[in-house]
């Protein structure tokens, strides 16, 4: 017994038990005195996880008889996975719900009754919704649960700490419930991709900072000689979100005990900082998160060698320098004035090339191994979504330049241009990493079906492309019919018939959607029983040994 | 650190690797592809140009204005001003003319209805329809029936001031609330709703006293109405005998607005359109067919 003799509880333990009871107690406070029923559930939620996280690390602590974790086991690291278990799971659990609200809205503008008229249901509330939940709960989640597997398999380090990786991924959940339950029940600060209110926003923040701390402490703990190429996207995502965040959620609230808050920026000042913000969540979220996940997993999977390390070299920090100041794009022909405008548009086609930089990289990765694609949907989705990539950062600077965006601005074409980067690039990429991590986290041979790998393929390339040409028909139809004159000059068109003009491809978008969401409910499926009935990929090698000798 | 740095040549592509590996991933040491690089040199160059032909940086008080001086306010500013400009010459003769001169004019009236179907699609038509037809609270402008006269002058004048709009020169009627205010009891609502029913065409319920209703109506309701129910534009009070009523043809529509009638509210649209507009639309939905 001296052996398994008790230690105190860690620095650690003591920490996050400690600030997560202070969070309990006030969180129950501000429900006991608020006037606002949605801060009451909102601080009850968050004073339950806060109390249950608590048990929950004594009772850790008391089941390991207080021992730490081994860093290495039998001399290799012993990475700490269940974390990124927990992080996958999430993601395809809110990728369905994201895509699935997605479908809801995309029928809701073809067929406005499905709104019935409920508070709950209607656009308005249902559209941050569908946002947040595929960027931020589906896209953060495959973010988190990728950064923090090929952190440690990429530094050959455990992640630091007991609590602290647990904290990180489930805050991070947490943060997005009170987040899309505040949308449903009517809270918003209304700022596009920044909805939530200032407590949720604090929240995330101390979230966020632990999920940095957690990120450099993995990387100072590596055995590794040099940083691999995913973790300085990984790195910079991460920084880049933290500073991101605080700038534009800066906020003053009415009281602590409500949940309305007033922004601090007013006007066109507002409105830059917004789409500063906006851009760069597009820019190191959507894509310099991405392309970390591209350049483990595109490489792992095709079983080739990088392409260039020059090449990785220089587009990323191209990349990080030029990204930020693209964001005025979003604002050209209004109170912005236009030399800020006029910066946002060329620095948005010196993009171009770094954009397509990591497009390179990925495509050419695969030279040596093209074959592959015949015979692995997963290799090719994640191929595809490079494709997808390299397509909507060209049509990006294209539809940053001042001319082009007097009649894409406002129309379904920056729709549809979202799309072909989120279905394609963002979609396909989580997807390919999914495929791949759930059988090795599970420690499974392979996926259950590669056939239905190849099924949802299918699906939903038909699908996202119903998408993007139906939205790029619809909205330069649209922008030319708010542009049309007749010979006296007049309007040619009222706003109610451009409206009634998109109607059929709404309908052909909402198809789309649809094909997208049957093939994610596919993917599900298939995981699922990757999971449940996958091959054991060292049990069987073992299982078969013993019975070989039992003969 | 250099010894643990195992080049290696890629059996594959001949590329050499930079030596490190990171959990079996490797890179090779490809040089950055040509057009790569030439392309992205060329959207600079590119972009410097643009940033010498237009405003782009800002200074300490200022910013750099571009070789041309360029200034996309007042092009645009430019732009309206000519549009305006070219429209004026029949516009100002539209502003200037008699209903019946423009009506007797293919040039003004072909310009009227033009500007008029613009202006009505995206200023009249989220209230009154697309082809005008109207729903329950917002007259129908097809029809012949109108509350405040479906002359060109009278039709021009409720687009000016609107109605109860809070203009001083908005048409105004206020029906009492003869229901809510007591002014009536709840058996003479019920017999003067009947009495209008079954002179509108309606059915009237069975047992009510409907010459008691004509009593009441002729007492309370014909001084605007009318004693003859065809309504008196001068008030604003619409015809009973109508085909369409403004707040639902039935006996229940009929009771609520006799008990407390809704007063709809049309904005004034003098400064909010110009004039040449403002007549346009006069046109255009008095040639709906209705027009008096």
């Amino acid at each position: 017994m001296a052996q398994t003799k008790a230690r105190f509880i860690s620095l650690e333990e003591g920490f996050f038990a400690a600030f997560l009871v202070a969070l309990a107690f006030a969180c129950l406070i501000i429900a006991g005195k608020t006037y606002d029923q949605v801060m009451a559930f909102h601080t009850g939620i968050g004073a339950l996880a806060a109390a249950v996280s608590v048990f929950v690390i004594f009772k850790s602590y008391f089941d390991s008889d207080g021992m730490p974790i081994p860093q290495e086991i039998d001399g290799k690291p012993n990475y700490n996975m269940g974390p990124v278990k927990f992080g996958a799971v999430a993601a395809m659990f809110w990728g369905i719900a994201g895509f699935t609200v997605g479908l809801i809205i995309a029928s809701q503008l073809a067929f406005p009754a499905l709104n019935f008229d409920l508070p709950w249901t209607n656009f308005g509330r249902m559209r941050p919704l569908h946002t947040s939940a595929v960027i931020f709960a589906f896209g953060g989640n495959v973010l988190l649960a990728t950064s923090m597997y090929v952190v440690q398999r990429t530094s050959r380090a455990r992640m630091p700490g007991k609590v602290l990786p647990w904290f990180v991924i489930i805050g991070y959940n947490v943060f997005i419930v009170i987040a899309g339950t505040g949308y449903l029940l009517g809270v918003t600060e209304s700022k596009e991709y920044a909805e939530p209110e200032w407590y949720a926003d604090l929240w995330l923040t101390i979230v966020w900072v632990a999920y940095l701390f957690l990120f450099l402490g993995t990387i100072w703990k590596r055995k590794e000689p040099h940083i691999y190429v995913a973790n300085w996207f990984y790195l910079a995502f991460i920084v880049t979100i933290a500073m991101l965040h605080l700038v534009n959620n800066a906020t003053v609230p009415v009281s602590v005990f409500g949940t309305k808050s007033y922004i601090v920026w007013s006007g066109v000042q507002d409105a830059m900082v917004q789409w500063w913000y906006g851009h760069n969540a597009v820019g190191f979220f959507l894509t310099a998160g991405f392309l970390a996940i591209m350049y483990y997993f595109v490489p792992k999977r095709a079983d080739r060698p990088v392409y260039s390390y020059r090449l990785s070299i220089v587009h990323f920090w191209a990349l990080i320098f030029i990204y930020i100041w693209a964001g005025p794009h979003h604002l050209h022909y209004t109170a912005l004035p236009q030399w800020a405008s006029t910066l946002g548009a060329t620095f948005s086609i010196i993009l171009w090339m770094p954009s397509w930089g990591g497009m390179i990289n990925g495509l050419m990765t695969l030279s040596g191994a093209w074959d592959k694609l015949r015979t692995d949907p997963v290799l090719r989705m994640m191929v595809v979504s490079v494709a997808f990539y390299g397509m909507s950062t060209f049509e990006g600077p294209l539809m940053s330049i001042r001319s082009v965006n007097s009649l894409s601005h406002y129309t379904d074409w920056t729709i549809g241009h979202v799309h072909s980067g989120a279905l394609g690039w963002v979609g396909y990429i989580s997807f390919g990493a999914l495929y791949c991590l759930i059988p090795w986290l599970w420690n499974k041979r392979g996926l259950y079906s590669l056939k239905l790998v190849d099924w949802h393929f299918w699906l939903s390339t038909i699908g996202i492309v119903l998408y993007i040409c139906s939205m790029w028909v619809s909205g330069i139809m649209q922008g030319l019919m708010w542009r049309a004159y007749d010979q006296l000059g007049f309007l040619e068109y009222s706003f109610i018939e451009t409206v009634e003009a998109m109607h059929p491809f709404y309908i052909i978008r909402a198809l789309g959607g649809a094909l997208f969401v049957t093939g994610a409910l596919i993917m599900a499926y298939n995981l699922w029983m990757t999971v449940r009935h996958g091959e054991a990929e060292e049990a069987e090698a073992t299982a078969a040994g013993s019975l070989a000798a039992a003969e | 650190m250099a010894d643990i740095h195992h080049k290696e040549i890629d059996e594959i592509s001949g590329v050499e690797t930079t030596g490190h590996e990171w959990d079996g991933l490797k890179e090779l040491n490809n040089p950055l592809p040509k057009w790569w690089l030439y392309l992205f040199y060329a959207c600079i160059v590119w972009a410097i140009g643009y940033w010498v032909v237009y405003p782009s940086w800002p200074l300490i008080s200022g910013y750099t204005h571009g070789v041309f001086g360029d200034s996309q306010r007042a092009d645009a500013i430019a732009t309206y001003d000519k549009a305006i400009a070219d429209r004026s010459h029949l516009g100002d003769q539209l502003v200037n003319a008699s209903f019946d001169e423009i009506l007797s004019t293919p040039a003004l009236l072909e310009f009227a209805l033009a500007n008029g179907q613009a202006a009505f699609g995206d200023n009249c038509a989220p209230c009154h329809g697309s082809g005008g037809t109207g729903a329950v609270g917002y007259p129908n402008l097809q029809d012949d029936s109108w509350i405040w006269g479906g002359t060109l002058d009278d039709i021009q004048t409720t687009l000016l001031y609107g109605i109860r709009s809070g203009n001083d020169d908005a048409r105004i009627a206020e029906m009492p609330a003869f229901g809510k205010d007591e002014l009536l009891t709840k058996e003479e609502i019920d017999q003067v709703a009947n009495f209008v029913a079954s002179k509108a065409g309606l059915e009237p319920e069975a047992g009510v006293d409907l010459a008691a209703g004509e009593t009441v109506f002729t007492d309370n309701c014909a001084a605007c109405h009318g004693e003859d129910l065809k309504g008196i534009q001068d008030t604003g009070a619409p015809s009973l005998l109508s085909a369409n009523y403004l707040y639902g043809k039935s006996l229940k529509a009929i009771k609520a607005q006799v008990n407390s009638p809704r007063h709809g509210v049309m904005p004034a649209w003098v400064g909010r359109l110009d004039p040449a507009t403002i007549k346009s639309l006069a046109v255009y939905v008095h040639s709906f067919g209705g027009g008096q």
